[in-house]
């Protein structure tokens, strides 16, 4: 590590006589670090609050992890008991594990291809065109609240327009309780999720898209390109390959994170516990029940969980377009 | 001669990549999905204009024959008589939103400036750590963060949510990569050996050059503390935000149902007034958002 920051620093021409052969590396890296303490101190403060309320929970989730703790008693270690007890005494977080991952793996690479391909067919379009087509897509996303409209649409009664429809049309006699029924809830949340999805990988792939070299398409189709298809994936997709990685961690982070709108529309907890997701339970036990320790043992685990399907979306999409 | 073989060759392309049958697919493709994306926006408007007996009708009408201001009306009477008044959970979010977002607009743009034009020890690493926190949702980190608040003695104030979005790590991230491809390094060198503080050269010099960024990160920063909630760190009613308010109006059910939709039409109208007007800077902004490997 502190041989490539040596690099880094040697780059920067600066007055001295010793050159970094004189020293041991760590004299050489102290002596760099007294030289630049102006970035150091106009860093600090952003750094320092990063570190406070980003980086430092996750220590503390893994830490307390460990013992039991209720946040007025000192915490007791008692190792690997709340992990135990997670996998092997507690349903509910099993299938809240279950939930979650189906939110996600739909969620995530459905919101993903569905921002890249929407994206992909807009580029195209004249500029103003395109500039509206991207705010009716993008408005969903930060729109806030407005989801809840589709719980009047879905509502229960009569007075829902899909029930209303439906009823009027004869299909059912009595309105359906969309977010009361186990059978619809998943689905109609994932639905909304999805709705609500094209967030920011999807300016990030319209930006990208603009950035191609138009050339590369000529000269594509001199070597024999022959459709769109084919020059997607041999030039348009390698040519925006790091905008995919960032879109993929914003979908990913996206995908786990939507407990909010399972509570708005189908109510805390949804029924039969069919839409309970991992964030419900660590909520739920870290601010309904104060069993904190055991909170940060499932918040540990969701860390666990976010980074590795992060890592591995990475190394699947270090193969496109080879 | 040659030019007139390079457009026949561009004519060319246009024919064998673009087939009709490919681009009414995707006008097709394009338009259902818009109308999917736009009907739950429309079907808003349309409730939040809508006049008692339309609310109520059956079935229930897709349009609105007889618009009336009288939903937005009673929301704001609703406002006037809730317990706590309006303004102050209005002025709450006012307060998180301008007092986060200069912060965070200050502390990310010079944080930016270090990591990405200056030279120090532990420079790799230290913004290595802020990508690697893009992949983790905060929500993970509430329970934790609690404790770190309780600790500070922040709980059940409006700084447990400003001061963490001093250091919320996408604005940086943004920013950063934008300075790295679109502030020279050769501008600011001349400006160090004429003998410029890092400060003035931050300030004078490259933040000018980084308008889009800094317009995306207020854009974002806006967005998403002008939709901050209830959260577990306040619970005192006269700490809680606008968009809380809504929410529980929204939440009223049958008998606030038009005041319902107004409220859900004030809460979206914001931040979408602000993406139209700043629209092109972010996309600008995002040409540079790639994660280097």
């Amino acid at each position: 590590m502190s041989d490539k920051v040596a690099q880094t620093a040697a780059v920067q021409p600066k007055k001295r006589a010793v050159s970094r052969k004189d020293m041991s590396k760590l004299r050489w890296t102290l002596k760099e670090m007294k030289n630049n303490w102006v970035a150091y101190v106009m860093l600090a403060p952003y750094y320092i609050i990063f570190l406070t309320f980003t980086i430092i929970p996750v220590f503390v989730s893994f830490g307390l992890g460990f013992t039991s703790f209720n946040m007025i008693e000192a915490p007791v270690w008692i190792g690997m008991d709340n992990y135990a007890r997670l996998f092997l005494d507690d349903d509910i977080f099993i299938l809240a594990c279950q939930n979650t991952l189906i939110f996600a793996a739909v969620t995530g690479p459905v919101s993903y291809i569905l921002s890249f391909v929407i994206a992909w067919f807009i580029n195209e379009l004249p500029p103003k065109l395109r500039a509206l087509v991207t705010l009716v897509f993008y408005a969903p996303n930060i729109s806030g609240s407005v989801y809840m409209i589709w719980q009047v649409a879905f509502s229960s009664d009569s007075y829902g327009w899909v029930n209303g429809q439906l009823l009027n049309l004869g299909l059912i006699d009595t309105p359906i309780l969309f977010f009361q029924d186990a059978n619809y809830v998943m689905p109609l949340c994932i639905v909304v999720a999805l709705w609500t999805s094209l967030g920011t990988a999807f300016l990030a792939f319209i930006a990208g898209l603009q950035t191609i070299d138009k050339s590369m398409f000529e000269a594509g189709a001199v070597d024999g390109i022959k459709n769109r298809w084919q020059e997607l994936w041999y030039i348009t997709l390698p040519s925006m390959k790091q905008q995919l990685m960032f879109g993929a961690v914003m979908s990913i982070t996206g995908a786990f994170g939507f407990g909010g709108i399972v509570d708005a529309l189908a109510g805390n907890p949804s029924v039969d516990y069919c839409a309970w997701t991992i964030m419900h339970h660590l909520n739920d036990y870290g601010g309904a029940r104060f069993e904190t320790g055991y909170a940060c043992a499932i918040a540990t685990i969701l860390f666990i969980i976010m980074i590795g399907s992060n890592k591995l979306v990475q190394i699947l999409l270090s193969k496109v377009g080879q | 001669m040659a030019k007139e073989k390079k457009l026949r060759v561009r004519k060319h392309t246009v024919v064998l990549n673009r087939s009709a049958g490919g681009d009414f697919g995707i006008f097709f493709f394009l338009a259902i999905m818009g109308i999917f994306m736009f009907i739950p926006m429309y079907y808003t408007v349309i409730q939040a204009l809508k006049p008692l007996d339309e609310l109520w009708a059956f079935p229930p009408k897709f349009y609105v024959t007889a618009p009336t201001l009288k939903n937005f009306k009673d929301l704001f009477r609703l406002m006037n008589t809730s317990w706590v008044p309006f303004s102050r959970y209005l002025f709450n979010t006012v307060v998180i939103t301008v007092g986060g977002t200069f912060g965070n607009l200050f502390l990310s743009s010079l944080a930016s400036y270090v990591l990405s034009k200056m030279y120090f020890p532990g420079k790799k690493w230290m913004f290595k750590l802020v990508e690697t926190s893009l992949m983790f949702n905060a929500v993970a980190a509430s329970i934790a963060n609690f404790i770190i608040m309780s600790a500070l003695g922040w709980v059940d104030t409006l700084w447990a949510i400003i001061i963490p979005a001093w250091g919320s790590t996408l604005g940086l991230y943004l920013m950063k990569n934008f300075m790295d491809s679109s502030v020279s390094d050769a501008v600011l060198e001349s400006a160090r050996l004429d003998g410029a503080s890092e400060l003035y050269t931050f300030w004078h010099i490259a933040m000018p050059m980084v308008k889009p960024a800094w317009l995306t990160l207020i854009v974002y920063s806006f967005q998403g503390l002008w939709n901050t909630g209830s959260t577990i760190y306040i619970y005192s009613e006269q700490l809680k935000t606008f968009s809380y308010a809504i929410g529980q109006i929204l939440a009223g059910g049958i008998v606030r149902a038009g005041a319902g939709a107004a409220s859900a039409v004030v809460m979206m109208i914001v931040p979408i007034i602000v993406f139209v007007i700043s629209q092109s800077n972010i996309i600008e902004t995002m040409a540079t958002s790639g994660m280097k490997d």
